[in-house]
């Protein structure tokens, strides 16, 4: 076995996997360093479940190289289980069991841990200790799969989407949760496919597209690549078919103009020139402009910069 | 969120992972009880001791079938059987008989009493001091009250019988209805609870994707199946006592057999549905389709086996496939056990049937079960 380098806590190498006649994963290459806090963002069917399956040693990729905590699951799969803690996407616990029982089962899978009780502490969950789990809230019961990836105090820690489907505060909480645990020093492999929890919680992040990483970097430099800072929206009721649109690309500061649905979006680099550019250019036109909104480059701008799609495009 | 306000107390929970580490801290401090399998049995048990519903076909709804049929099927005391006849000599010595419930009725009467079945013999003087029965001979009634009259009237007549006989009456526990059905119950109880046991918790975690969630962890793969093993071995004791105590204190029905051979039938019968129930669950992703298949196993097993009849009813042809399967099986090794007092010995064809279902059962189904 190669020396493990001491940087990279996983590392993925030419990986493919084809579910009958559906290519999931298609070469992909990926490199997550220790300690870091790394995002597999995409749209759904992008390929980061089937990706972080086989990273996980639940999928057996048709070719390819995973090699995590300088192990490979062909050699090492009862040493890498101890020290992993997974969170999978739509597991649903024994609704009949209760929060500390679930807990003690796990935890009794792994040789080394915190107690039940704190671990149960950790994801705030005390007060319903012994509830049973089919009474818990959905974002209790994701803070629960949570608190079942915990128990064996894993070096890596895989969480698949753990904020899909949660309302914006129970996602807001989750998010500190794991804010914190990346304080300890863990390493972890996040999927998601809200943009904004990737640029809240991940140093790094690979945007996936049909099974292959499409781009690869920090929030900043991704959204720095796309070479705008900000992104400007505006509807121009019912009007929008008389709008020249070649009109607004020659303005200054704007690099970019799509238009869809009645709704014009503009990628522009300088806000405070592109803005009053845009209100003087609709009135030449004789366009009503009915709502105006901009906001910074996200890596939804990046995503839909890449693919030309919105991320929720199925 | 009700949490929110103890942020505070959980930050301070949070030690540094050097402390939290892999000494051998709270590791030591494992109790027998924190045990993977040990967990794994005693979630298996919170599941089902929790599901009320399971509970009642396990443990009610077989005593309320004893019951119901105990009581339907009861044998009576021998019955009285009525009969008239037109003459006070007659009907004196036809009372000597105390089976006989003798009514002297007028010629005519008696006609019509035993037209419409009222009575079932009519028995009047013939010539010459003779005795005429009428009776319709296709009446096992009226078969045995032309024996009992006859013998009446010969006897009054001074017949004396040559040789002296008496009765001793066998109406003790062990060949009623109940004690035939006691065995069949507790046999398709412990096949019921095996395979629904096994097949609907297996089936279930499966569509929870909670076994792929296991076969993430370090779980040992067999200790989720020997947990299922283990919690039925448990419930056995529980079922098989609940069923066995309430024939018993009830009904009486005899336990004539050894008490080891009759644990050691209900330990293999379990353990060969319970192969046959993981089996039929080793596949099955939803309960609609694990379902169908139980019922497609267990439902000629419930007729066919002889729980509720005896399964000799069936053609000789087909005896050899019905005395294969392993409801017959068990059904027949613990009636034999129960009622006749069949040593290890005599069960052993049932036993070696038992213990191939399992052979080539659990195997298979080993090798065809779907973990995700």
């Amino acid at each position: 076995m190669p020396a493990p380098s001491p940087t990279a806590a996983l590392r993925v190498r030419n990986l493919r996997k084809t579910f009958k006649d559906v290519v999931a994963v298609d070469g992909l290459e990926l490199e997550v360093r220790t300690g870091e806090c790394f995002g597999l963002l995409g749209p759904n069917g992008a390929g980061k479940t089937t990706t972080i399956e086989i990273c996980e040693g639940l999928t057996e990729p048709d070719s390819g190289d995973v090699e995590l905590l300088g192990m490979r699951w062909a050699t090492d799969a009862a040493e890498l289980r101890q020290r992993l803690g997974i969170q999978l996407q739509e597991t649903q616990l024994a609704d009949k069991v209760t929060v500390l029982e679930t807990i003690r089962l796990f935890r009794s899978f792994f040789r080394h841990g915190p107690m039940p009780a704190e671990v149960i502490a950790l994801v705030q969950l005390e007060e319903k200790m012994n509830s049973r789990v089919g009474g818990l809230s959905g974002g209790q019961k994701q803070r629960l799969a949570l608190a079942c990836a915990l128990v064996g105090d894993p070096d890596f820690l895989f969480l698949d989407e753990p904020t899909t489907g949660l309302d914006p505060q129970a996602r807001r909480q989750l998010w500190e949760l794991i804010e914190r645990f990346k304080l300890q020093g863990r390493t972890i492999l996040l999927t998601t496919h809200y943009m904004d929890e990737a640029e809240q919680l991940c140093e790094r992040v690979a945007i996936m597209d049909h099974g292959k990483t499409i781009a690869l970097g920090t929030p900043r430099e991704l959204i720095a690549s796309i070479g705008v800072e900000h992104m400007v929206e505006f509807s121009a009721g019912g009007a929008a078919k008389a709008l020249e649109i070649a009109a607004l690309r020659r303005m200054e500061g704007v690099r970019d103009v799509r238009a869809e649905n009645g709704t014009v979006q503009m990628q522009v680099t300088e806000l405070h020139r592109a803005v009053p550019a845009l209100i003087e250019e609709l009135e030449r036109q004789g366009v009503p402009l009915t709502e105006l909104r901009t906001h910074s480059a996200s890596l939804e701008d990046v995503f839909v910069t890449l693919t030309g799609r919105h991320l929720r495009d199925e | 969120m009700s949490n929110m306000t103890s942020d505070t107390t959980a930050i301070s929970e949070i030690r540094p992972r050097e402390a939290a580490g892999r000494g051998p801290g709270p590791a030591a401090r494992k109790s027998p009880a924190d045990h993977a399998l040990a967990q794994l049995t005693l979630t298996r048990f919170r599941e089902f001791l929790r599901e009320p519903e399971a509970l009642f076909w396990v443990f009610i709804f077989p005593i309320l079938l004893a019951a119901g049929l105990g009581l339907a099927f009861r044998n009576r005391p021998a019955e009285v059987l009525k009969i008239a006849t037109v003459t006070p000599e007659l009907a004196r010595a036809l009372r000597q008989d105390k089976l006989l419930d003798v009514q002297q009725l007028s010629a005519k009467a008696a006609e019509e009493a035993l037209r419409t079945g009222k009575v079932a013999l009519v028995a009047e003087p013939g010539v010459d001091g003779a005795v005429v029965y009428d009776f319709d001979d296709t009446n096992p009634e009226g078969r045995t009250a032309r024996m009992l009259a006859d013998r009446a009237v010969q006897r009054a007549g001074g017949r004396v019988d040559p040789v002296a006989a008496s009765d001793r009456l066998m109406r003790e526990p062990g060949s009623r209805y109940i004690d035939f059905l006691i065995p069949g119950l507790l046999g398709m109880n412990l096949m019921g609870s095996a395979i629904w046991g096994m097949g609907f918790a297996i089936v279930d975690a499966r569509r929870r994707k909670l076994m792929k969630r296991l076969i993430a962890t370090p779980m040992p793969r067999h200790y989720y199946l020997l947990s299922f093993l283990l919690s039925r071995l448990v419930m056995l004791v529980i079922e098989v006592g609940f069923l066995l105590s309430f024939g018993i204190l009830v009904f009486k029905v005899p336990m004539r057999g050894s008490l080891p051979v009759l644990a050691l039938l209900c330990v293999c019968a379990s353990l060969s549905f319970g192969a046959l129930g993981l089996l039929i669950a080793s596949r099955a992703r939803t309960i609609e389709a694990a379902s169908g298949l139980m019922n497609l196993v267990m439902m000629p097993m419930w007729i066919v086996s002889g729980v509720f009849f005896s399964a000799q009813r069936f053609p000789d042809m087909l005896q050899p496939v019905i005395k294969a399967l392993p409801l017959t099986a068990a059904i027949d090794a613990l009636r034999a056990n129960m009622l006749q007092g069949a040593g290890l010995g005599q069960v052993s064809p049932q036993l070696l049937v038992l213990a191939v279902w399992l052979a080539v059962c659990f195997p298979v189904a080993l090798t065809l079960f779907r973990w995700r």
